[in-house]
């Protein structure tokens, strides 16, 4: 019976998209519907999370078809943990979109649509097959595409020409990795994937074959040299959208790579150098762009690339420290960058700008605000005890144990580039006293919007701020759990025994 | 016949890429598809060429007793067609939207949010 549960989080967003397309018209029933239809999907994620924590690894063979032949879903520690993040989000998401968001923008979809995405996220988590992965992909950035275009401002289209070519581009690489890999092997299923690959003898046609898998991923992950769409896209659509995108989307490449690197594509050097340097390059030039841009939706987006780059380095250090260091560090990135973009919409609404000089005085206007808007921010930084902190310590252990100190130093460098850009949003939006520029005509600022507007817009920031500080706190239990993520993602016989397992027998 | 479909695909893909550099909306639309038709036909390829072997279980016998065309590849080039013709719909309403707003083509004079701020 629980097997048959796993394509709940699948079916349960796309039930509520089609009730959302029945009250198409009446924008005050779809955010009902949307809230509720979110708190139901969180309820899921948790049950599902702690069915997985108690009992291990799920999968549920769509149709009865024995894998590898069928469709498989799978459901371990990391993807369940994903899901359950995703929830959190999609959340924050509803009750933030419902109060920021204006209604022309709600009465073109919105909210149906964002909800196809988060089925697509939950579809590329829990899927065990690699095709199927590409297909949630394609679910996921159809459903961006049209998220970002909403509305159709100038803006957004330039930032969408770019962000729909790279990405497009991305899943036409992963289709060619996908070619090759089939080739190779005669088989899509990913726990069949990691027996078959370790039995090829050509290894360069394997390393090239990563090679493809890799810069599929890594155009959507954002990593070095392949992250232009990401800065040129993200500061274009309305803050609900943005924090979707800026939580979710990068996130679920770095996913990607972490199941593909480890399950599939056992470690060789060549895969293991061209990982560390990547790394190195993105916490470089992330760190770089953040510290140049002046617009604090760019800031954050380049705060994006910088810190994917710290998930990178867990990865491609390959010990268990370092890689619970990076779902740990995932874990609370997921959190705070979303609420940062979230954070961003709202400052732009009290100060009518997103330009720091032009911004200021808010903790003069609203200090209550501006205390809860420091959670985050300083999350992100790291300052001890906050969530930030704990992930970076086991990062630079594992890299000291391995040696890996031209690494180690690029990611104590990143993270002081994270605490200067910070502490300079920090005194030009907040402390500094505002400059006098001509307001916009008819912008509607953040003080003329009805109190349940307001109470909307910042209940999801406390609420993943709450998060984020439980993150920090129980810093204990979230640490159990990246290493136990790490433990199972480094021995993934138990993933595959989970999939393959009972079918041993059934093969002639 | 697989040197000749390697052939055509490599052209594909190069084609797809040229016309991916140049300037124009249009032509970076018809480099996409170009690219994702190359993709489609490696698959294809890839999953090996078997010629008049349908994988039809004879009647009587419980296995296909000797080489047949893989179906698999098929269901993933069908797969992947449909999505792409999805995403290659929107990004014709995409590049018209965007034609009929910026009132450009050219790539480089669509970046006028991009500048330092």
């Amino acid at each position: 019976m629980t097997q048959q549960l796993l394509i709940a989080p699948l079916l349960l967003p796309f039930a509520l998209a089609i009730a959302l397309m029945f009250a198409w018209f009446h924008i005050r029933y779809q955010r009902v519907i949307s809230i509720v239809g979110s708190v139901a999907s969180l309820g899921l994620a948790i049950w599902l999370f702690g069915r997985v924590w108690q009992g291990g690894i799920i999968s549920l063979q769509a149709g009865g078809w024995a894998a590898p032949y069928g469709i498989t879903l799978v459901a371990d520690t990391l993807a369940v943990t994903m899901v359950l993040l995703t929830a959190i989000v999609g959340l924050a998401v509803s009750l933030f979109a419902s109060g920021s968001m204006i209604n022309q923008r709600l009465r073109y979809g919105f909210f149906p649509i964002f909800h196809l995405l988060l089925m697509g996220l939950n579809g590329a988590f829990l899927a065990g097959d690699i095709f199927n992965l590409y297909v949630w992909f394609e679910v996921m950035i159809i459903s961006s595409f049209v998220l970002l275009t909403l509305g159709g401002e100038k803006a957004q289209l330039e930032g969408a020409v770019k962000y729909f070519t790279l990405n497009f581009l991305a899943s036409i690489i992963f289709l060619t990795a996908l070619a090759v890999l089939y080739g190779l092997t005669g088989t899509l299923n990913m726990a069949d994937l990691s027996v078959k690959i370790a039995l090829i003898e050509q290894r360069s046609l394997v390393d090239v074959c990563a090679l493809i898998f890799f810069v599929g991923f890594g155009i959507k992950a954002a990593v070095f040299p392949l992250y232009f769409w990401l800065p040129a896209s993200y500061h274009t659509p309305p803050p609900a959208v943005a924090a979707v995108f800026g939580g979710l989307l990068t996130k679920v490449g770095v996913y990607a790579m972490m199941r593909v690197f480890t399950l599939m594509f056992t470690r060789d050097p060549f895969i293991e150098n061209m990982l560390l340097v990547v790394a190195f390059f993105t916490l470089f030039s992330g760190a770089l762009g953040a510290m140049t841009r002046n617009n604090i939706v760019k800031v954050f987006s380049w705060l994006i690339i910088c810190h994917i780059g710290f998930m990178l380095a867990g990865l491609a250090m390959y010990s268990e420290l370092a890689l619970a260091g990076a779902v740990f560090y995932m874990i609370h990135d997921i959190i705070v960058k979303a609420n940062l973009f979230m954070l961003a919409g709202v400052t732009n609404k009290i100060t009518g700008t997103n330009k720091l000089q032009m911004m200021g005085g808010l903790y003069a206007n609203y200090p209550k605000i501006s205390l809860l808007m420091a959670i985050p921010l300083f999350s992100l930084v790291g300052i001890p005890p906050l969530s930030g902190f704990w992930p970076k310590l086991s990062l630079i252990l594992g890299g000291i144990e391995q040696g890996h100190w031209p690494l180690v130093a690029m990611i104590l460098l990143a993270s002081f580039a994270t605490l200067y850009v910070i502490a300079r949003v920090w005194a030009e939006a907040f402390w500094k006293k505002q400059p006098e520029f001509e307001r916009p005509a008819g912008f509607r600022y953040f003080g003329d919007y009805p109190v349940l507007k307001r109470v909307l817009m910042l209940l999801p920031i406390g609420l993943l701020a709450l998060v984020s500080l439980y993150i920090a706190f129980g810093a204990v239990h979230i640490q159990t759990l990246a290493q136990r993520i790490a433990a199972e993602l480094l021995h993934p016989e138990a993933y595959i025994e989970a999939v393959l397992g009972s079918t041993k027998e059934l093969m002639p | 016949m697989e040197i000749l479909l390697a052939i055509m695909i490599g052209v594909l893909y190069a084609a797809g890429i040229y016309m991916m550099f140049r300037r124009s909306l249009v032509k970076l639309i018809i480099g996409i598809i170009l690219l994702g038709n190359g993709a489609n036909l490696l698959i294809f390829l890839l999953g090996r060429l078997v010629k008049g072997k349908p994988p039809i279980i004879a009647e009587g016998s419980k296995y296909l007793s000797e080489a047949y065309a893989d179906p698999v590849p098929q269901a993933l080039i069908l797969t992947a067609i449909v999505i792409s013709f999805g995403l290659q719909a929107f990004a014709i309403v995409l590049i018209k939207r965007t034609y009929k707003v910026v009132k450009t083509e050219d790539l480089d004079q669509i970046n006028t949010f991009d500048e330092f701020e």
